[in-house]
């Protein structure tokens, strides 16, 4: 049904993309396009566009393809087609209006979950492709308003949210103090040179979502976990420049994470329940400084509670009795590998976990990832309409609490359930962890 | 103030402080600091709900204070802490909270010899920093970066000059952010002003700026160089103070400018953390000269031997000739001089210590869960609970080491060539 839901996904004004798009001429876009293929993209992008043979494989792969009546040109290959098949077609001459609607295509219709490129028989990576977009669109300064503010707060406080310097050193002392009412002498331990970890958060946390803060406290010390966060620039894990295409900031971000960590000497670094920005630390934004893997060992949150629990470091009180449903997070399943983990962790806390389908690195994406849901409001309508998919995923299930142990797809996933009103609350491992545990008395 | 020539360096071994005699006078003890001479220990320590102070070799500060954080020793020996009484906050010298209060302080920042104490201070939301105590008279919207001055006469950071509020990307893309020495901005605006570093003499200011979301360089008292790169990082000027250096990206490789002008002939993956010689005469830096693959290059010649994943800040000797640095290997730490890789690798190694006579290095290293001291790749025998970074005497026979062995604090001399 090809259309589908058109009116409620297109011709979407984003203040940015159009501000930007209208300072643009054509001579520029196509020194731009020439400079980003000539010296950034090398042979790989050429061969992916080469290579495919539009067999179409990939199209049921993709949440967006599926969710919005089957329409070619949301299937990889067609969102492929209409950004880099015509940028190629016409030798980068392409219009300010055609790189407008390449943005919007590149960073609001995929989420670089890489789900589709498991189906191509040639491997073909798409998301990479939509990067590459990106990246062209960030060099032109035409980017969605909010994820490009974002990126400026990354750009000036090395963190997504605008969090000042003393804001964060002020949030973690006070969680600090409203956990010692619970647990009198608990710390949360600033600026400790030699602790074995470095525990790491992206901006939302401090900024709206304190009490995950206060959590993983109770959980590291009632765990006995020699353990320090930072106060200075450096402590927050995320990175939206990664997916603006602006590489430079991105490199500093996680320069800036690493070498925090090598300044504190810690021996690893916990990272809280984030999907992108394990992407970014483990793969993306440690290569692009010239790290082969990460410099400090990064351990995401799921693996950590997997040790913790195996090793007994943390005992379960009394598993959590409702039924519960996992998400599986593009980064940290596909991208990571820890699906089975992740269900050990999830059956070691709960009675009754019910599976998903499809699942593990099959599993479909939130369509808040990739810094989809970073794009903000504007997008917002379009990226509930084009999710459908997961929302029958998640009513399937029947399960009454959704577990995401990743923030963006948290929200996203919060966004579905309440876009089409199903009846289940949403949870990160870590509220069921603090719920169960046996706690020091 | 006669520095380290004054300590005490008779050979041997000494109690300072039996840290468990502490335990019960406190709820908790927090992490343990030393005196640069060694002849003091001290902690922040919790009293009753909301009441801190500091004990030091067993007597506590006589100020109470309702929160006490990042205890530190300056160079010189004096103990600070950042601390708050009624909801503001200020620095305590030795127990003596400046007399200047504020919403908030951070950052504490000592000029090398330790003379000057800098802070970052946060008041009715407007940033600014103190120096000794005063504060700058302008006060700015946000503020990163601080940095103090060698001489510790000047401090500087990155200032938000322009209103903004979040989400007006055009106006921040204008520019609203500049450089402030000693409280003054620039008069000139960048999308970011990051690193930053004084000239010797202090008259002088370069940071990383970015002139639009793609083009970097380097300014300079305000002025940015004149060559525009796709990425640069902090900046140094060479010891006489006449230029300026940085790491700069051209096309997707690094090099090392000068001025503005390419420096050194080689191309990096990456290379960052630049250091000069104390004559000035050599330039060490971090390079990757492949993918994956790090080392330390000097005058644009790197080193035979690569790590995998960490190298840490080049450590020149005090007569220039010979250069250290600590690296990693997948999960080990080593220490490498001039090229050379030492035979023993470690759980963690700290920054390398020269000798004054340039003869020996010596790191304090982690091994096992238990922490010791390494000079010349030869371990001191004795496995302790902690120690802290080593200071060799004036002449280089002698070293100060500090450890905590089952919960009492030690201050050892020992012949240096007890150990090597
Ligand atoms: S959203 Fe995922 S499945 Fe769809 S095109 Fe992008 S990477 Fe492929
Ligand atoms: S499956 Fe591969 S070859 Fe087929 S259309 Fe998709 S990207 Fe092209």
């Amino acid at each position: 049904m090809p259309g589908f839901a058109a009116n409620k996904v297109e011709n979407i004004l984003d203040e940015g993309i159009e501000k930007g798009g209208a300072k643009l001429d054509n001579k520029q876009i196509e020194d731009v396009i020439k400079s980003v293929l000539d010296t950034e993209t090398g042979e790989r992008l050429k061969i992916y566009v080469d290579t495919c043979v539009h067999c179409g494989l990939c199209s049921d792969a993709c949440h967006h393809f599926l969710s919005m009546g089957r329409d070619p040109k949301y299937s990889p290959a067609g969102k492929v087609k209409r950004t880099l098949g015509e940028i190629f077609r016409k030798k980068g001459k392409v219009s300010p209006e055609f790189i407008k609607s390449a943005s919007i295509i590149a960073s609001t219709e995929c989420n670089v979950c890489r789900r589709c490129s498991m189906y191509c028989p040639f491997g073909i990576d798409v998301a990479y492709m939509m990067k590459v977009v990106r990246r062209i669109c960030h060099k032109l300064g035409v980017t969605a308003l909010y994820i490009q503010d974002t990126a400026h707060s990354h750009s000036v406080t090395m963190n997504q949210m605008w969090v000042k310097e003393d804001e964060w050193v002020d949030t973690l002392q006070w969680q600090e103090e409203e956990a010692q009412a619970e647990f009198p002498k608990l710390r949360i331990p600033l600026e400790k040179e030699g602790a074995e970890i470095m525990y790491s958060v992206i901006a939302p946390e401090p900024k709206f979502q304190a009490q995950l803060i206060y959590q993983a406290a109770i959980i590291m010390n009632t765990a006995g976990i020699d353990w320090t966060m930072p106060a200075t620039p450096g402590w927050d894990n995320s990175d939206m420049a990664m997916y603006t295409g602006d590489f430079e900031i991105m490199g500093r971000l996680k320069r800036s994470h690493f070498d925090t960590a090598a300044r504190l000497k810690v021996k690893k670094i916990v990272m809280g329940e984030c999907g992108h920005a394990f992407r970014s630390v483990y793969d993306v934004g440690n290569r692009w400084l010239g790290w082969k893997r990460p410099p400090v060992p990064i351990i995401h949150a799921l693996e950590f509670y997997y040790d913790l629990l195996k090793a007994g470091k943390i005992k379960i009180r009394e598993k959590y009795k409702k039924s519960v449903t996992l998400h599986d997070p593009c980064n940290v399943i596909r991208g990571g590998g820890l699906a089975d983990k992740s269900r050990y962790v999830v059956n070691a806390l709960c009675d009754n976990f019910i599976e998903m389908h499809p699942n593990r690195e099959h599993n479909y994406c939130c369509n808040a990832g990739g810094g989809v849901i970073n794009c903000g409001p504007p997008f917002k309508n379009k990226r509930m309409v084009s999710n459908k998919v997961k929302a029958d995923q998640l009513i399937a299930t029947g399960a009454e609490v959704l577990l995401s142990p990743c923030h963006n797809c948290y929200s996203g996933l919060e966004d579905i359930i309440g876009h089409y009103k199903i009846n289940m609350e949403i949870k990160f491992i870590s509220d069921i962890i603090y719920e169960v545990m046996e706690k020091p008395a | 103030m006669c520095g380290i020539s004054c300590w005490d360096w008779n050979i041997g071994k000494r109690l300072v402080a039996d840290i468990s005699s502490w335990e019960d006078k406190f709820n908790w003890i927090e992490e343990l600091h030393a005196s640069p001479d060694g002849e003091r220990i001290a902690a922040i320590v919790n009293i009753d709900e909301a009441e801190f102070s500091v004990c030091v070799n067993g007597e506590t500060w006589e100020n109470i204070f309702d929160k006490i954080w990042f205890l530190r020793f300056s160079p010189d020996g004096r103990l600070t802490a950042i601390v708050s009484e009624d909801g503001e906050w200020t620095l305590a010298v030795d127990g003596i909270p400046w007399e200047n209060r504020f919403d908030y302080v951070w950052n504490t920042l000592f000029n090398k010899s330790g003379t000057d104490i800098a802070v970052a201070i946060q008041q009715d939301a407007k940033y600014s920093m103190a120096l000794n105590g005063v504060p700058w008279e302008n006060s700015f919207d946000n503020m990163t970066s601080m940095t103090l001055s060698h001489d510790g006469t000047k401090t500087a950071a990155s200032v938000q000059v322009l209103p903004h509020k979040e989400g007006e990307i055009f106006k921040f893309q204008e520019g609203i952010y500049t450089a402030a020495a000693g409280g003054i901005a620039w008069d000139k605006n960048f999308i970011n002003v990051w690193n930053m570093s004084f000239s010797p003499d202090s008259n002088k200011l370069a940071a990383e700026v970015r002139s639009s979301l793609y083009d970097y360089t380097i300014a300079v008292n305000g002025k940015p160089w004149d060559q525009i790169f796709g990425c640069v990082w902090e900046p140094l000027f060479d010891p006489s103070g006449t230029s300026v250096t940085a790491p700069v990206k051209i096309g997707e490789k690094w090099t090392l400018a000068e001025d503005g002008k390419v420096l050194w002939d080689s191309k990096f993956v990456q290379l960052w953390r630049h250091k000069y010689s104390y004559d000035g005469t050599k330039i060490a830096a971090v390079v990757a000269p492949r993918f994956g693959k790090w080392t330390i290059a000097v005058n644009d010649k790197p080193w035979g031997i690569t790590f995998e994943d960490f190298v840490c800040d080049p450590v020149f000797s005090p007569n220039n000739k010979k250069i250290a640095a600590i690296a990693k290997n997948s999960d080990k730490w080593v220490v490498a001089v001039d090229g050379k890789e030492w035979e023993n690798n470690f759980d963690m190694v700290w920054d390398p210590v020269f000798s004054p006579d340039s003869e020996h290095l010596a790191v304090k290293v982690e091994k096992n869960g238990k922490y010791t001291i390494a000079i010349d790749d030869k371990l001191w025998g004795n496995e302790c609970d902690a120690v802290w970074e080593p200071i060799f005497n004036q002449a280089g026979d002698s070293i100060l080491i500090k450890t905590i062995e089952n919960n009492k604090y030690y201050r050892y001399i020992i012949p240096v060539n007890e150990i090597v």
